[in-house]
């Protein structure tokens, strides 16, 4: 009966649902597209380790260092915590091939650093501890080196120039993005020991660990703390910052920034909701004499509340479905087009705003069919 | 057993700023089963607000009123739904079927709200049109039926929930005087089985083929009897049979 109604007035029933339609369709969009970016940023990191913490050393004093011997002893008192240590040392300067030449950067890393940064080698071996021992002149290069200097396939055993030292070629590491400059596949690994010689036995500034227990991270941080305090004696001169501490961080930040951003789409559910009860009310006093004629039958004032709250409800369950399938095809469109991922809009956001689409219904109907039902029969039946 | 309408003393007094209206004054009248009453007054007589009491559509100021031998003076509104949905059908001047509803479901209606099955609705709405000539129309809406037709609709509507008392409101107001005659002819036939009904009327012609003629003027009855005692009425008469 609610449906007939509803289909009689077509272009007003359409119009009042459009507020619901609007508002649900933005809460599913945003909620969609904020996940989709979390989910994005959360992979990018994820790609970096969850489990790695990163020690930067801003002191220049002789005192106050930590060389990688330190590191190491410091390690190995606390295996339960940490599963590895690599120093991250970077040399600037021209990288020299044949004829070709440009500025660049080499890192100078340990043995262990292709696993704590989940790199793989496609061709030939990683750094390897004999080559840090004998701070040997080996490097491994990214694709873009290997395409750019050598072409495809030709690098293994090959020589460049960084800063005027030569070095062989020992391992190519897979293609991570697309092989162009600046991106994850443009990198040179040398031996940290030989990165420390070419920096004029520089001290080592900075470090990468990898936590054993990504859920124990702050318990890690603080013994890490700890050491690095007794070592350097003031934080002001170094710094930690865990990935897992990065992520959640930025999880929170999304979140309330979702959370402030489907406050505002609820507004406009609200406007929809308030929308619904307009017409409502048009309709109980346009359909006065019915409602008189009704009661004059013996309709009690529940059966006119039904009457109206049900047609409400229909009229913003409609709206909420239709809003739902609206959103949920912007949203999977919107992914494709601006994150260039695949957005399924949760299951979760759909069940809530299909109740929430409901409750307003029922919640904006309610004081309509309220003054329905409390219509004087005599009263109602007299309207013209 | 007591009689089916038994108004005692009633007043339905409205305030219209610092006069008071008196729509009925003091009226007292008794109903039995199985009569047929015809209430006629001028417009503005008080005959109306007389029926919206006994159709419990509208309660008294002052008086009693028991209907069926209990009391309604003090039912809520709900309660009144429930007395007019079980003991009472009307049948309107302007017929008052939902124009949007098939004739069934127009005549199913009072049967509805009266809590039925849907097959029952739909044995006792058909059986109802059929009283009055009807079946075939039964998935005809309103608007596709002549007046006289609709009036019969109205009154199928109001045998559906088998009341105790038919009140009709002008009922053949809104017909030509042909359709008008067979609605009463028809009002005559549910009397002969045995329907109590009041008629509520200005027409004096109408007024006289019930039994008895109860009249009033300014919210008074100034006569009850049979129709051929009535001055007016049976003078009315008179000058029928003259023609």
């Amino acid at each position: 009966m609610a449906m007939a109604t509803i289909w009689a007035s077509k272009v007003r029933s359409f119009l009042t649902m459009l507020g619901i339609i609007i508002g649900i369709a933005a809460v599913i969009i945003l909620v969609s597209l904020m996940g989709g970016l979390t989910q994005q940023l959360t992979d990018m990191f994820d790609d970096l380790g969850t489990n790695t913490i990163q020690v930067a050393i801003m002191s220049r004093a002789e005192t106050k260092k930590v060389d990688p011997d330190e590191m190491y002893e410091f390690l190995d008192e606390n295996k339960d915590l940490f599963e590895d240590v690599s120093p991250n040392i970077s040399v600037s300067g021209t990288i020299k091939c044949g004829t070709e030449n440009e500025s660049g950067t080499a890192t100078g890393v340990s043995e262990g650093y292709a696993d704590m940064k989940r790199l793989t080698v496609e061709q030939g071996r990683f750094i390897q501890y004999s080559d840090i021992m004998n701070i040997s002149k080996v490097c491994v290069i990214g694709t873009y080196q290997e395409q750019n200097f050598f072409g495809k396939g030709n690098a293994l055993g090959q020589t460049l120039k960084i800063n005027g030292t030569v070095y062989t070629v020992v391992g190519v590491l897979e293609e991570k993005e697309d092989s162009t400059s600046g991106s994850g596949d443009d990198a040179i690994y040398i031996p940290y020991s030989t990165a420390i010689k070419m920096n004029k036995n520089s001290t080592v500034s900075s470090y990468i660990l990898t936590a054993v227990d990504e859920d124990r991270i702050t318990e890690t941080t603080a013994v890490l703390k700890q050491f690095l305090n007794q070592k350097i004696g003031d934080e002001d001169y170094y710094q930690v910052i865990s990935m897992k501490e990065m992520i959640d961080q930025m999880t929170t930040m999304m979140n309330s920034m979702q959370t402030v951003l489907v406050c505002i789409a609820g507004i406009s559910l609200l406007v929809g909701g308030i929308g619904i009860m307009n017409i409502m009310l048009v309709s109980v006093t346009e359909r006065t004499r019915e409602i008189g004629i009704r009661k004059s039958l013996g309709a009690k004032q529940k059966n006119i509340m039904m009457q109206f709250v049900i047609e409400a409800g229909t009229v913003s369950c409609i709206g909420g479905v239709i809003g739902i399938i609206f959103g949920s095809l912007v949203s999977i469109g919107a992914g494709k087009l601006l994150l260039d991922s695949l957005i399924a809009p949760s299951v979760v956001s759909i069940i809530v705003a299909f109740t929430v689409s409901v409750a307003i219904g029922i919640g904006f109907g309610y004081l309509p069919a309220k003054k329905a039902a409390q219509l004087n029969p005599i009263d109602a039946l007299r309207y013209d | 057993m007591p009689p089916l309408v038994e108004l005692k003393d009633v007043y339905k007094i409205y305030k219209m700023g610092d006069s008071e209206v008196h729509a009925l004054d003091g009226i007292s009248l008794t109903i039995n089963k199985g009569e047929f009453v015809a209430i006629i007054g001028k417009s503005g007589s008080g005959k109306s607000t007389c029926m919206n009491i006994i159709g419990c559509l509208d309660v008294a100021t002052h008086g009693t009123y028991k209907l069926n031998g209990k009391d309604i003076s003090n039912y809520t509104d709900d309660e009144l739904a429930e007395v007019r949905n079980k003991m009472l059908g009307f049948i309107f001047q302007q017929y008052n079927l939902l124009p949007k509803l098939t004739l069934l479901e127009n005549v199913a209606l009072p049967l509805l709200y009266a809590g039925l099955s849907d097959e029952e609705q739909k044995e006792r709405a058909l059986a109802s049109l059929e009283k009055v000539g009807l079946k075939e129309k039964a998935k005809n809406l309103p608007s596709q039926l002549s007046g006289g037709q609709q009036q019969r609709a109205s009154i199928a509507r109001a045998l559906a929930g088998h009341p105790s008392v038919i009140l009709a409101d002008e009922p053949t107001g809104a017909l030509d005087s042909r359709t008008g005659r067979e609605v009463m002819n028809f009002l005559q036939q549910l009397h002969r089985e045995g329907n109590t009904i009041v008629l509520i009327t200005h027409d004096n012609s109408i007024a006289a083929q019930a039994e008895r003629v109860v009249r009033i003027t300014d919210g008074k009855i100034v006569y009850d009897g049979p129709a051929e005692g009535d001055e007016i009425v049976s003078k009315q008469e008179k000058a029928g049979a003259g023609e």
